[in-house]
């Protein structure tokens, strides 16, 4: 079998004396949509922040791509191809939906300083770059006619989506979505629902979704990993996970 | 082609050189005036990429601007007497430019280890530093310690002044205003997001502390070739804080407001001057009203 694209093998954190997560195990391919539920409290931020190098495990090991991510900071990661949105909404407030994209677009088209002074050819060849891919990604999500607005001024939904535009433009291989439907009405989930999957596909790349919507992670993910009490519980296809016990225990108590 | 940002750069230096040529004529008093405004916009301009485009909190400025000031200083003192006068202007700006990177290389010895720090923690710590500064010139025997250092030529007139008031605003205009350069305002709005987003927050921080050092280093040097004294009193805490209010009152992050908040807060003190005593109470009250009614900057109008 080849290397999966995303490996957990055995991590821990604790944090004093709690143990946010506790020796788990999870692994993503190419191309999977996998879902990571649980009830609050289960360490599913905790294990996105292992993911992307917020935190450091205290043991067990996160590999991506074969290559352990040890030591990595969350912009070295976000080079190697990992992105996120954020449970709470975190996009630049003080810039347009235009320079939101773009602040993360750059990471690919590397023009630094002496560029940006010289204002030469190779200046205006990148920016100019920049700018194409913007448009396309805005445009692909319907956002390009707010271009010029400011990021906190949109509609709350079209906030969730430009954060998901944000972090497609890191160009990712695995995109992790923190709550993506939360506070969202039945036609935003709908919508978003669409989205995800329109994402996974469009752009050839995995999807980690943290949810706490049943009816739409059992929708639209391919495999569920369980976790309570940072520990994994149950990982199978929606229907092994809606009818194993543990898993039922977990949510409604015993 | 010359980009637009260039062309502008060129225009300010020219009309610069074209009123230096006049300025025999003018009234002297009037003529130091306007080079002190031409110094305090390089000093506002480059600390609010600082505090205004990164939004890192430094109250250090003077600290960094003393470093430039004393390095050009000494090092034009040291060639005046064995360089014939003709060559004595390249001396000037290889001075502008030592004080410059002397400024540069203290702001990252600072930057470094400090900048992980937030908020009021790197105030505290910048704060620290410009004072440090100051002691340690004012124990320095080889350049005048507390008596000041005496009998630099002056060589600041009024188009060094504003040709390099020109090069600070191009320079940190076209930095912020690329690609490149939105990572200053992501770090600014939220580190998290930013690294998240592949932007590296100590890099971009220590590069805005770097360069905004490096002007205040030069607006040091155009500063002791124009009073022609230096004493360590001048950079105390309440210089840095004056920069920092022409920052926070021309709108952090709006490099228009914040030149001409440098403009007016350095022609405001000198024309109260008929009122003696009542001066800074009236500049003080002036500033809070300002606050009070203006809290964004007085000059900042919609977006970035």
């Amino acid at each position: 079998m080849s290397v999966p694209l995303l490996q957990l093998d055995h991590v821990t954190i604790r944090f004093g004396g709690l143990t946010a997560v506790s020796e788990v195990d999870l692994m993503i391919g190419g191309h999977e949509l996998v879902g990571l539920i649980g009830p609050n409290g289960a360490g599913k931020t905790t294990a996105f922040n292992l993911i992307t190098g917020v935190y450091q495990p205290v043991s067990g090991a996160v590999t991506l791509d074969g290559q352990p991510t040890k030591k990595l900071k969350p912009h070295q990661l976000a080079r190697r191809g990992v992105a996120r949105t954020f449970q709470n909404i975190r996009l630049f407030a003080s810039m347009t939906v235009f320079d939101n994209v773009r602040t993360a677009v750059q990471l690919h088209r590397p023009h630094g300083i002496r560029n940006a002074l010289w204002r030469g050819r190779g200046f205006r060849d990148g920016e100019a770059g920049v700018e194409k891919q913007v448009r396309e990604l805005l445009g692909i999500f319907s956002l390009e006619k707010h271009r010029g607005a400011a990021a906190k001024s949109l509609p709350y939904g079209d906030q969730r989506r430009l954060e998901i535009v944000r972090a497609l433009a890191t160009r990712p291989k695995l995109l992790l979505l923190d709550e993506p439907a939360a506070g969202m009405n039945a036609t935003e989930k709908a919508e978003l629902t669409k989205t995800i999957r329109f994402v996974k596909d469009k752009f050839q790349i995995s999807v980690l979704l943290v949810e706490h919507d049943m009816k739409l992670v059992m929708d639209i993910c391919e495999r569920i990993a369980v976790l309570d009490h940072g520990v994994k519980i149950a990982e199978g296809s929606p229907d092994e996970v809606r009818r194993n016990p543990k898993v039922i225990d977990a949510y409604l108590g015993n | 082609m010359i980009s637009g940002a260039k062309r502008f750069l060129l225009a300010a230096i020219l009309v610069a050189a074209a009123v230096s040529y006049f300025s025999a004529q003018f009234n002297r008093y009037y003529l130091g005036l306007a080079i002190d405004v031409g110094i305090n916009i390089i000093l506002a301009v480059s600390l609010n990429l600082i505090n205004g485009h990164t939004g890192l909190f430094s109250l250090g400025h003077a600290g960094f601007m003393a470093v430039g000031a004393y390095s050009a200083a000494s090092f034009t003192l040291a060639f005046s007497k064995s360089v014939p006068p003709a060559m004595m202007p390249l001396v000037f700006v290889a001075a502008l430019v030592l004080g410059g990177l002397a400024a540069a290389l203290a702001g990252l010895a600072v930057g470094v280890p400090t900048l992980r720090l937030r908020g009021d923690y790197l105030a505290i710590v910048t704060l620290g530093f410009g004072e440090i500064i100051r002691v340690i010139l004012q124990n320095m025997e080889c350049v005048g310690a507390a008596s000041g250092l005496k009998g630099i030529p002056e060589y600041t007139n009024l188009f060094w002044a504003f040709a390099l008031a020109a090069v600070t605003v191009f320079v940190i205009t076209c930095l912020v205003n690329s690609t490149y350069g939105r990572g200053f305002i992501a770090v600014q709005d939220d580190e998290v997001a930013a690294s998240a987003m592949g932007v590296n927050p100590t890099r971009y921080k220590v590069t805005a502390f770097v360069i905004g050092s490096f002007f205040a280093g030069i607006a040091g040097g155009l500063y002791a070739h124009h009073k022609q004294f230096l004493s360590p009193t001048g950079f105390d805490f309440m210089k840095s804080i004056d920069i920092v209010v022409m920052v926070i009152l021309g709108g952090m992050g709006r490099t228009a407001g914040v030149i001409i908040a440098a403009i007016l807060l350095t022609l405001l003190p000198e024309f109260l001057r008929g009122f003696a005593d009542y001066r800074m109470i009236i500049y003080s009250l002036l500033i809070i009203v300002l606050m009070i009614m203006r809290p964004q900057g007085l000059f900042s109008f919609g977006k970035k």
